[in-house]
């Protein structure tokens, strides 16, 4: 693998690209072939949400390669229309009421575009603290003035972890794309595949272990799945993917592995904190027929990512001092 | 691409973007036929979203109602609803030799399809009011013209009494079943059971 690492960077995409889009090829066509068999219909419901989880990979990968080939502005705005979205459907299944309407508008049309400008402006310091900091303070202010005290803590409290999922966490993304380290200059977007790749195995090892496993799930108010040994296999796989890709970043294999044991924790444990988001909102799956409000699905796509990114960029900043 | 259809496209997916405007269409396939739409009435963004969730073939022959005295004055204002929305304009003060349904009635017979909040005015939550008769009216004068109960969710949220930018909340809008006024039913019974086809679509799952 050493040699792979000194390749140049265009050979390194094109090998990189050779293996990821021939491994979702292969999944796609056995996932089809899969689906002519006869199938119980546990096994239908596992294929579907398999089927699911791949699509999910193969826009995130699409995502990644469009961000390559037009370059770190383009990769931002498009991280931030996605932001966008997801905020949107979170928003739609908060009780808001009038009194928030200033608080929101100031979310949406403020502190989403002044945070990817930041991210993209690689004004990283005043980054890390806009939303935690100032956000914080102004949107309940602008609650406040809207004059209603009716569940006031619980209506700010929604906008404020709102915007610190959707939009701080998802920031972070961009982030990965732009940041420098010596002697990994324009590299940044092999970081983002890092996290991507290394988030989504994990979640898909994951599933199917719990599946197999039957465990006693852990909190089965919230998940029937989630056990504490499934969760293992997927950091196990999260790790094992990070170490197979050491030689795209800028760690060590050892490091390589342990970050990507972290990324794949966090990001499987904020698929667990979505799900209970889910029953509070009384949404059992996020799909598009799931309610009449139709939220689109979103949400619980890049949740693991939101959670996953800061944690990732935080780690490896401090580590390295970039 | 021309100016109108620019400014159109230029709405329709600025709606898409703000409130996703999705079209859930339970009772009825979203077909090229003649129909008056009913729907709730909750905010002025009510029009602008079940045109954007219609399919685009749609659009042109669907004309929402405006009141003359206002969308007519101001270079802008009628522009925008004559040329892109393809209003269709009812005066609101009543003289005596002249049917305010006049106007409604003549675009039936043009063969468009219409979109009218049969409550007349904005309500601010909760259940619809009463209707009004004008609907009854048109479905006698007109039976073979589809009457599609229409169910407009969220949209309040999105911008309340007051408030002139909206919040990106998604919205639906549900097209029910069409209903057709019954042999010997009178005003009240029919608007009665049209407000109820339209509440009823509230609840309804996929």
């Amino acid at each position: 693998m050493g040699a792979l690492r000194n390749l140049t960077v265009t050979q390194q995409i094109g090998l990189l690209f050779v293996i990821i889009f021939g491994v979702l090829t292969l999944a796609t066509i056995a996932s089809f072939l899969r689906s002519l068999g006869q199938l119980t219909s546990e096994q239908a419901s596992l294929h579907e949400r398999l089927k699911r989880d791949l699509r999910a990979v193969w826009i995130g990968t699409v995502l990644f390669w469009v961000s390559w080939v037009l370059g770190a502005f383009v990769a931002t705005l498009l991280f931030a229309v996605v932001s966008f979205l997801a905020f949107r459907e979170f928003i739609t299944l908060t009780h808001t009421r009038r009194g928030d309407h200033r608080a929101l508008l100031a979310a949406f049309f403020l502190v989403l575009p002044i945070q990817y400008s930041l991210a993209g402006g690689r004004a990283f310091d005043l980054f890390s603290v806009f939303i935690p900091v100032y956000a914080f303070a102004a949107l309940p202010i602008l609650a406040a003035l809207g004059n209603d005290p009716t569940r006031f803590l619980e209506r700010t409290s929604k906008i404020q972890w709102g915007t610190m999922v959707c939009v701080y966490g998802m920031s972070h993304a961009p982030a990965l794309l732009l940041l420098d380290f010596k002697g990994y200059e324009k590299r940044g977007a092999f970081l983002v595949l890092y996290l991507v790749l290394v988030v989504a195995c994990a979640q898909i090892a994951q599933e199917i272990a719990s599946r197999r496993l039957r465990r006693r799930p852990v909190a089965r108010h919230i998940s029937r799945s989630f056990s504490w040994r499934a969760w293992g296999i997927g950091v196990l796989t999260g790790a094992l993917v990070g170490g197979l890709l050491y030689w795209v970043t800028p760690f060590k294999a050892p490091q390589a592995v342990l970050i990507g044991a972290i990324a794949a924790g966090c990001g499987t444990l904020g698929e667990l904190v979505m799900k209970a988001l889910k029953r509070d909102a009384g949404v059992r799956r996020w799909g598009n027929r799931a309610s009449v409000t139709g939220a689109v699905g979103l949400l619980d796509r890049v949740a693991p990512l939101c959670f996953a990114a800061p944690v990732f960029f935080h780690s490896v900043r401090w580590y390295f001092g970039a | 691409m021309t100016r109108v259809e620019f400014v159109g496209l230029f709405l329709s997916t600025l709606a898409r973007l703000i409130t996703g405007a999705q079209g859930h269409w339970y009772g009825c396939p979203p077909k090229a036929e003649q129909r008056i739409y009913f729907a709730n009435h909750q905010s002025h963004f009510d029009w602008v979203l079940i045109w954007a969730s219609l399919p685009r073939e749609l659009r042109a022959q669907t004309r929402p109602i405006a009141a003359r005295d206002y969308w007519t004055n101001g270079r802008f204002k009628h522009w925008l609803t004559r040329e892109v929305f393809n209003a269709v304009y009812v005066s609101r003060v009543r003289t005596d030799d002249e049917d305010p349904l006049e106007p409604l009635a003549e675009a039936l017979r043009n063969g468009d399809s219409l979109v009218i909040f049969p409550e007349g005015t904005r309500g601010n939550k909760g259940d619809p009011q009463a209707f009004k008769a004008g609907l009854f009216h048109l479905a006698e004068q007109f039976p073979e013209v589809q009457l599609i109960p229409t169910w407009i969710d969220n949209v309040q949220r999105v911008m309340p009494k007051g408030e002139v930018v909206p919040v990106p909340i998604l919205c639906s809008v549900t097209f029910g079943a069409p209903i057709q006024v019954e042999a010997g039913e009178d005003k009240r019974a029919f608007l009665g059971r049209a407000r109820d086809a339209v509440i009823a679509l509230q609840t309804v799952d996929a």
